[in-house]
C-alpha cells in the first residue's frame, strides 16, 4: 500500500481539507472574540476602554501566542485555499459551453476562492492600517483623565506627535484622579472612516464574510466527517444567524457608525 | 415536437472538439432523450453522414452508462433521474438543446459524447470489494445488522457509478462516488476486515487519478440519479481520517 504514514494525510483530497476547516473554524471562533471586543468602540468614553482593550490584546502573553497562531493559520488558510481552487480548475481543463450551477448548488459555495482572494486583500489592508501602525507606526497617545469616587471621565487630552513612551499605556493616581497616559487606536479608527472610500471598502469586504461563512462555516464541520442527521440544523443555523449575518453586519455598523459621527 | 441539438462532437481525445448543430424534426414527447438521439442517428446515417457517439445501456436506469450533459446539468433537468430515463416532454417544441460529455481530466473524451470512465474502474479495484474466501454461504441471521446501518449501506449499495457526481461539481470531485462505494462496506460486518485499507486505497487512487477534492458544494447530491447523500462523503471523512490516525 503507497504512502501510508500520517502526514501524507495532509497531501490528500480529504486531509487538505480538514487543514482548511480547522484553521477557517479557528478563525470563525477569533471572529466572535474580536466582533464582542470591538463593541467598546460604541463605548461613549472618547476611546478609553477599546484603547484598553486593544493593550491587553497586544501585551497578555497567553491572547500573544493565540494571535500568532492565528496569524499562522491565516496564511495556512490562504496559500491551501488558493492552492485548492488552482488544483480544482486543473481537474476540468475544457469547461463547459452550457453550466447551469444554481440549479444544483449555492453561488457561495463555488465561489469560495474568489471570496477568500477579497478577504485576503482586505485582511493585508486591515492589518497595515491597524496593526503594523499600532506596533510600529505613528499610532499617539492620548490622556485620560477619570475622577475616581464617580469614574466620570473628566478630560481628554492629545499628547500630540512628537509624545514617546516605553509601554502602551501608563496608570497613576493623583489626588481624587486617575490618569491614564494610552495609544490611541480609536483615534485612527475614527479618522480612518472619516474617507467614504474605506467606509465602502469595508463594508463590502464584510460582505465577502458573510458569503463565504454562509457556506464555510457548515461546510467546515463536513470536512471533519461532522454531519449528522441530528446536528446539519444546528450548523446551518449557527453559520447562517451568526456568521453570515449578525457578525458581518456588527463589523459592518463600525466604519458606518465613525462616518456618520464625525 | 420539433427540437434544435447542439452536440458536442470530437474524433478522439486528441482532436479538439466542436459543437454540431442538428434539426430533429417530429420528435414524439413520449419518446425517451435517447430515443431522440437514435432517431436522430438513423436520420445521419440513411444521409452518409457520421452518427453521434454516445454511451447507454440497460435504458431503465440501472447501468449508469448514459452519460450525457444535458442544458448546463448532468442528465438533463430533473431530478433522481438518468438520460435514459428522460423524456421528451420534460422540453418544448422549438427549443434548442446543448449536449456535452461529462468533462473533467479524469474522464478523457472517447468520442463525441462518450468518455473513458475507467477511472471509478480502477478506484474499485483499489478496495471497493471484500476479499470473501469460497465455501459455503452461512445462515443470514448469523449475521444480525441494526435496520439503520442495513439501510444506510442500501441507500449507498445504490450507486450505479454514473459519473453524473464528477459532471456537475465544479471541482471533477469523485468524493460522492467514492463515498458511496466506501459506505456501503463500512456500514456492514463483511466489510470490516478490510475497511481501513479499503478506504485509505481508495482515496489515494481517487487522487491519482486526477478528480479534484470537494469543497461542499452539494452539487453532486443534487444531481445524482440516485439521490445518494452527502452524508456519505462526511462518513467518508471519517473513515479516512481515522483511518490515517489510527493505522
Ligand atoms: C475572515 C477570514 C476567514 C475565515 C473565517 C474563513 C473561514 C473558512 C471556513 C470555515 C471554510 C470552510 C472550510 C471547509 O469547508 O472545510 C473556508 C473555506 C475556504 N476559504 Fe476561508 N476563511 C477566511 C479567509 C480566507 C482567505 C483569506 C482565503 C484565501 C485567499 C480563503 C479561502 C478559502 C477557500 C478557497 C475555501 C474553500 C476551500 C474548500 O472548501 O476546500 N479564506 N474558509
Ligand atoms: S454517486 Fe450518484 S452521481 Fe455519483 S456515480 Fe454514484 S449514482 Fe452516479
Ligand atoms: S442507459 Fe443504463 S442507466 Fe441509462
Amino acid at each position: 500500500m503507497s504512502s501510508n504514514n500520517f502526514l501524507s494525510l495532509f497531501n490528500s483530497s480529504v486531509g487538505k481539507k480538514v487543514i482548511m476547516a480547522v484553521t477557517g473554524l479557528f478563525i470563525c471562533v477569533f471572529l466572535i472574540v474580536h466582533v464582542a471586543g470591538n463593541f467598546q468602540l460604541f463605548k461613549a468614553d472618547s476611546g478609553l476602554s477599546f484603547n484598553k482593550y486593544a493593550v491587553l490584546m497586544t501585551t497578555n502573553p497567553f491572547i500573544k501566542t493565540i494571535s500568532y497562531l492565528l496569524y499562522t493559520f491565516i496564511i495556512v488558510h490562504a496559500i491551501r485555499g488558493i492552492m485548492i481552487e488552482i488544483e480544482n480548475r486543473r481537474a476540468r481543463p475544457v469547461k463547459y459551453a452550457k453550466y447551469n450551477g444554481n440549479a444544483n448548488s449555492k453561488w457561495a459555495s463555488r465561489n469560495m476562492g474568489i471570496l477568500g482572494t477579497i478577504l485576503l486583500v482586505f485582511i493585508v489592508v486591515h492589518m497595515h492600517d491597524f496593526w503594523y501602525n499600532y506596533k510600529f507606526g505613528h499610532t499617539p497617545f492620548t490622556l485620560y483623565k477619570t475622577e475616581l469616587a464617580t469614574g466620570n471621565l473628566v478630560d481628554v487630552k492629545d499628547m500630540g506627535p512628537d509624545f514617546k513612551m516605553g509601554s502602551k499605556m501608563e496608570e497613576m493616581m493623583a489626588g481624587d484622579y486617575k490618569y491614564v497616559i494610552v495609544k490611541d487606536l480609536y483615534k485612527e479608527v475614527k479618522e480612518e472612516f472619516k474617507r467614504l472610500l474605506w467606509v465602502v471598502f469595508y463594508v463590502v469586504c464584510m460582505g465577502a464574510v458573510s458569503f463565504h461563512l454562509y457556506h464555510g462555516f457548515r461546510s467546515g464541520f463536513q470536512s471533519l466527517g461532522l454531519n449528522s442527521r441530528k446536528y446539519n440544523n444546528v450548523f446551518q443555523t449557527i453559520g447562517t444567524w451568526v456568521f453570515a449575518i449578525i457578525i458581518p453586519l456588527s463589523f459592518a455598523a463600525m466604519p458606518l457608525y465613525f462616518y456618520f459621527n464625525q | 415536437m420539433n427540437i434544435t441539438l447542439k452536440v458536442w462532437k470530437q474524433k478522439n481525445n486528441n482532436e479538439r472538439g466542436r459543437f454540431e448543430t442538428y434539426q430533429v424534426k417530429e420528435v414524439s414527447p413520449d419518446m425517451s432523450f435517447l430515443e431522440m438521439f437514435d432517431v436522430l442517428n438513423e436520420d445521419l446515417i440513411t444521409e452518409g453522414k457520421e452518427p453521434i457517439a454516445f454511451d447507454h445501456d440497460c435504458r431503465e436506469g440501472i447501468c449508469g452508462m448514459c452519460s450525457m450533459y444535458i442544458n448546463g446539468r448532468p442528465h438533463g433537468p430533473l431530478q433522481g433521474v438518468t438520460t435514459c430515463q428522460l423524456h421528451m416532454r420534460s422540453f418544448r417544441d422549438g427549443d434548442t438543446i446543448v449536449v456535452e460529455p461529462w468533462r473533467a481530466a479524469a474522464f478523457p473524451v472517447i468520442k463525441d459524447l462518450a468518455v473513458d470512465r475507467s477511472a471509478f474502474d480502477r478506484i474499485m479495484a483499489a478496495g471497493g470489494f471484500v476479499s470473501v474466501n469460497t465455501g459455503n454461504a452461512q445462515d443470514a441471521n448469523n449475521i444480525l445488522i441494526p435496520k439503520t446501518d442495513a439501510d444506510l449501506a442500501f441507500e449507498a449499495a445504490a450507486c450505479i457509478g454514473c459519473g453524473a457526481c464528477v459532471a456537475a461539481c465544479k471541482n471533477s470531485s469523485a468524493m460522492l462516488f467514492v463515498s458511496a462505494k466506501v459506505s456501503q462496506l463500512a456500514l456492514l460486518p463483511q466489510g470490516q476486515v478490510e475497511r481501513q485499507e479499503r478506504v485509505i486505497s481508495m482515496v489515494n487512487q481517487m487522487d491519482e487519478e486526477g478528480f479534484g477534492s470537494c469543497t461542499n458544494t452539494g452539487a453532486c447530491e443534487a444531481e445524482c440519479p440516485k439521490s445518494i447523500s452527502v452524508e456519505n462523503i462526511a462518513r467518508l471523512n471519517r473513515e479516512y481520517l481515522s483511518a490515517k490516525i489510527t493505522k
